[in-house]
């Protein structure tokens, strides 16, 4: 019964790499900075970083990319910061202060490993996944949801908004980018 | 060698370089070497080298200094790969190593005295490091490091100046900081 259920989960569709690349296009973004998620890896880390039209800013620590993203800003670069719910969490402090209370289009692409693909992210059963909805709600951070195929149409009206109202940004990938 | 005398040289040869200062450097930077292009404004502790990183990779055609802190590169020592990796020719980490925490009550750091941070840039990929513990050779050099293809690393062994540094943190976080820094930006395109 298990294994039947599980198998049914596993179905579900997951969003496209290849449409993220392209919202990513769409809203005009330039550098990619990343650590690796498992999540996201196959379907978008890996062909992004083949893609001509995007750089790739490889990071030590998640941290620094909120910083990164910020300074890019200030050149008028737009950006976007790819990294695992382990990887925001690590680096909340720096989202206080480098996005949230200096008001900086930080856009944060966050890939939550191991979330339940039938059940919302409020109310998932994995601790870090739901403290990360927690945490985020706590910041007042701008958040969409990358569940299903359709939902990457958020994505670059989002990061639009984030530039335009200098405000960070946070899109949270529930289940793993198909490529 | 003290702090501000380092300053003064390198603010003789800034021209219009963006220079990014954190915490005890950012206050006596922009003492020194007022200006629009300053950003002492860097979010949290650490985070300086990486902003830098963001601005030298947007504006290659524009040199960034960061004013780092020997304590906050500790604090984010993962950088030195990052902008190693990311090699912008237009980069350059000075570090003033005084061995403490000064902004937070001059608590030594671990391993006081001990650490090479130039050998730790070295090592991490940067291809130019350099160490000063002496104001005459500093200046002297400063031409020739400057006319370096980044990025380059400079420690520069510093105890605090006459002057007492006047922490005024409401300036350093405060809007009009980053909104003189983002108008300053724009003038330069």
């Amino acid at each position: 019964m298990a294994c039947a259920e599980d198998a049914r989960v596993t179905d579900l569709a997951g969003p496209s790499g290849a449409a993220i690349i392209a919202a990513f296009k769409a809203a005009k973004v330039e550098f990619v900075a990343a650590l690796p998620d498992i999540w996201t890896s196959n379907g978008l880390l890996w062909p992004l970083s083949r893609d001509s039209e995007l750089r790739l800013v490889r990071l030590s620590k998640e941290d620094e990319g909120v910083s990164i993203c910020s300074g890019l800003a200030y050149a008028g670069r737009r950006s976007v910061l790819l990294m695992q719910y382990t990887g925001f969490l690590d680096s909340v402090n720096a989202i206080r202060g480098a996005a949230v209370e200096y008001n900086r289009p930080v856009c944060m692409v966050v890939g939550l490993l191991g979330k339940e693909a039938d059940r919302e992210a409020a109310a998932s059963a994995v601790y870090g996944v739901k403290l990360t909805v927690d945490v985020l709600a706590a910041t007042g951070v701008d958040t969409v949801f990358i569940e299903e195929p359709d939902d990457v149409g958020h994505l670059a009206p989002a990061i639009e908004r984030a530039y335009a109202t200098s405000r960070p940004l946070v899109a949270l990938v529930g289940r793993r980018v198909e490529a | 060698m003290r702090r501000d005398e380092c300053f003064a040289a390198l603010a003789a040869v800034r021209d219009s370089a963006i220079v990014v200062a954190t915490y005890t450097s950012a206050f006596e930077w922009e003492r020194i070497s007022p200006s629009g292009l300053n950003l002492p404004a860097t979010g949290a502790m650490g985070q300086g080298s990486s902003h830098a990183l963001g601005l030298a990779l947007g504006m290659p055609g524009q040199r960034v200094f960061v004013l780092d802190g020997d304590g906050a590169l500790l604090m984010n020592l993962g950088t030195l790969v990052t902008i190693a990796n990311a090699a912008p020719k237009n980069l350059f980490h000075f570090v003033c190593e005084n061995g403490t925490y000064e902004a937070n009550g001059s608590h030594p750091l671990p391993n006081q005295g001990a650490i090479d941070f130039a050998g730790l840039a070295r090592a991490a990929g940067f291809p130019h490091t350099y160490t000063f513990d002496d104001l005459e050779t500093f200046s002297a050099a400063l031409p020739d490091l400057l006319a370096r293809e980044g990025p380059v690393f400079i420690t520069l062994k510093v105890v605090p100046g006459p002057e007492p540094v006047k922490y005024d943190y409401r300036w350093m976080h405060g809007d009009a900081t980053r909104t003189r820094f983002q108008s300053a930006i724009d003038a330069l395109a």
